[in-house]
């Protein structure tokens, strides 16, 4: 399929979409190192008119706990973060993520950093993203080798949230019954090019709609509006991205 | 010099080989001019707590081999890739690990400071990190109806060990609103603290100071070690050295590498 000139990045699309996931919720968590996410948070917060409310993790400034790294965690315990973004270095079809190691866990052949608060988050966010942008049978697979947090649990097992969707450079999936179905297609990519480099067996219906493309209205309100915001948390990304440069100070800040 | 006010080396001297020595995250003023002594010192066989997860810091110690246990949730070197001593180690099997989720960190720190035996948490049933773990348990909550919950044994480092922007001479240290290092100071038998400063003054003394301020109660000993977090940042000071992580992270990635980055920034003593 070739795709037609396209006046938007794959960025911006992306942000887009996962805004439009984040709906109408109170407080919405964005972790460390998560750039696109971030930018649909904001994005979503300017659509919002001031909701939801939004935490960049790692950033003083757009962050308001003040009791300790705990409070995050006490928060979403409580029911006080209703959207949260996951990644994994695998994910398989059944939710599952991998943030620790591939092969045996008593001898990896490959070590990733950690769970980080996975095993906790995944289960008391009501809305858990997941996010990867490498689509691949590398990343996406059909059993991960390590379940850091786990897509689905025993119905006794106390769990108000776990995963909504998953999102990735090519497409769209929804998560709903322990099963992903292929929501929409990124412009640009193919139903069968999914199939291709997805590890897992999926749901999906006759005709598999295209992932609409950010309107001009948004694409106006994330590159004037939402990307400067962005560059005091993610410089390098709002230059490479939006072009946005800001004065050294602003940019440096610490934390 | 008397009081709490001691040289570096004389304050890390309650760190013995084989302590359990609890540690902050890589944002919330990691003790680096300290790791660097504790280095040069050869300290054997620690029992490393990172809360929940650290950077630089475990990565150094692991490749120094000072490590024999590493108890957290992750360690990377964030933007500048991942912890390539850490990865080697787990892959190579050198080292023991506990691989936790954060929030069960903190609990089981704060257990400790409450003076009882466990905690509960929710999540992690189901989950292979639990798996892995012989010493959390799951019951079914004598307050439910058919509800597992996780306990989480309390966890009491012999040692906690932090940078704070400064302390007085009473011994008291401002950690402003990096609450964790509250918990860690309370949870632990022994705190040791290196400071950017001291303070002249009275800490607790000053009611806007006070809020953010560890009593000296709770502390061992501080040592003075100016940009003590160097390369890493403090919070609402000063940011991290990217240059100099960059560089870590590039030497570091072969064992010689790491060998040669020691020589020059851990043995040899930075000017300061």
């Amino acid at each position: 399929m070739n795709a037609a000139p396209r006046d938007f990045r794959s960025e911006e699309l992306l942000a887009d979409v996962i805004a439009r996931l984040i709906g109408d919720v109170r407080h919405v968590a964005v972790g460390n190192a998560s750039p696109i996410p971030a930018t649909a948070a904001l994005l979503a917060r300017e659509r919002g008119h001031g909701r939801p409310y939004v935490s960049l993790l790692g950033s003083p400034k757009n962050t308001f706990w003040t009791d300790g790294a705990r409070e995050l965690f006490d928060c979403a315990g409580q029911g006080r973060i209703d959207v949260f973004f996951l990644s994994g270095g695998q994910i398989d079809g059944h939710g599952n993520v991998n943030l620790v190691s591939t092969g045996d866990y008593a001898y990896p052949k490959v070590r990733f950093p950690g769970s980080f608060g996975s095993a906790y988050l995944y289960y008391v966010v009501p809305k858990v993203i997941l996010f990867r942008t490498e689509h691949s049978r590398r990343t996406l697979v059909p059993k991960v080798d390590f379940i850091s947090a786990p897509g689905t649990n025993a119905p006794n097992v106390f769990r108000p949230g776990g995963p909504i969707a998953l999102i990735t450079n090519r497409c769209l999936f929804g998560f709903a019954q322990g099963r992903f179905t292929l929501d929409s297609v990124h412009p640009g990519h193919t139903v069968d090019e999914v199939i291709e480099h997805t590890g897992f067996e999926f749901e999906r219906t006759a005709a598999v709609p295209q992932t609409p493309p950010p309107s001009p209205e948004t694409l106006k309100l994330m590159r004037e509006v939402v990307a400067p915001q962005l560059a005091e948390v993610y410089p390098q990304f709002a230059a490479q991205v939006f072009g946005i440069t800001l004065p050294l100070s602003a940019g440096t800040a610490s934390g | 010099m008397s009081g709490p006010i001691k040289s570096l080396d004389e304050a890390l001297a309650c760190i013995a080989d084989g302590a359990m020595l609890v540690v902050p995250r890589e944002v919330s003023g990691v003790p680096m001019a300290a790791t660097r002594a504790l280095i040069r010192r050869g300290v054997k066989r620690l029992h490393l707590v990172a809360l929940p997860t650290s950077s630089l810091q475990a990565d150094l110690l692991i490749g120094a081999g000072c490590i024999d246990t590493l108890e957290t949730s992750a360690v990377s070197l964030g933007e500048f890739g991942p912890a390539p001593r850490f990865s080697a180690a787990v892959i190579s099997g050198t080292i023991k690990m506990k691989d936790a989720t954060c929030p069960a960190l903190h609990a089981a720190l704060q257990a400790s400071e409450k003076g009882v035996p466990f905690m509960p948490l929710r999540g992690l049933i189901g989950s292979d990190v639990l798996k892995h773990r012989d010493d959390w348990k799951v019951i079914d909550s004598p307050f439910g109806n058919d509800d597992p919950i996780v306990l989480l044994p309390a966890i009491k480092p012999d040692v906690a060990l932090i940078h704070a922007p400064m302390a007085d001479a009473q011994g008291n240290v401002w950690i402003g609103r990096q609450r964790e290092l509250a918990t860690m100071a309370h949870a632990a038998t022994r705190t040791v603290v290196t400071v950017d400063k001291i303070h002249d003054g009275n800490l607790l003394g000053d009611p806007l100071l006070a809020a953010g301020t560890l009593p000296g109660f709770y502390v061992e000993s501080i040592a003075i070690a100016n940009r003590g977090a160097w390369p890493l940042g403090l919070p609402d000071h000063y940011g991290v050295d990217a240059e100099h992580l960059a560089l870590y992270a590039r030497m570091a990635a072969t064992a010689e590498g790491f060998a040669e980055y020691l020589d020059r920034y851990v043995y040899e003593r930075r000017a300061a």
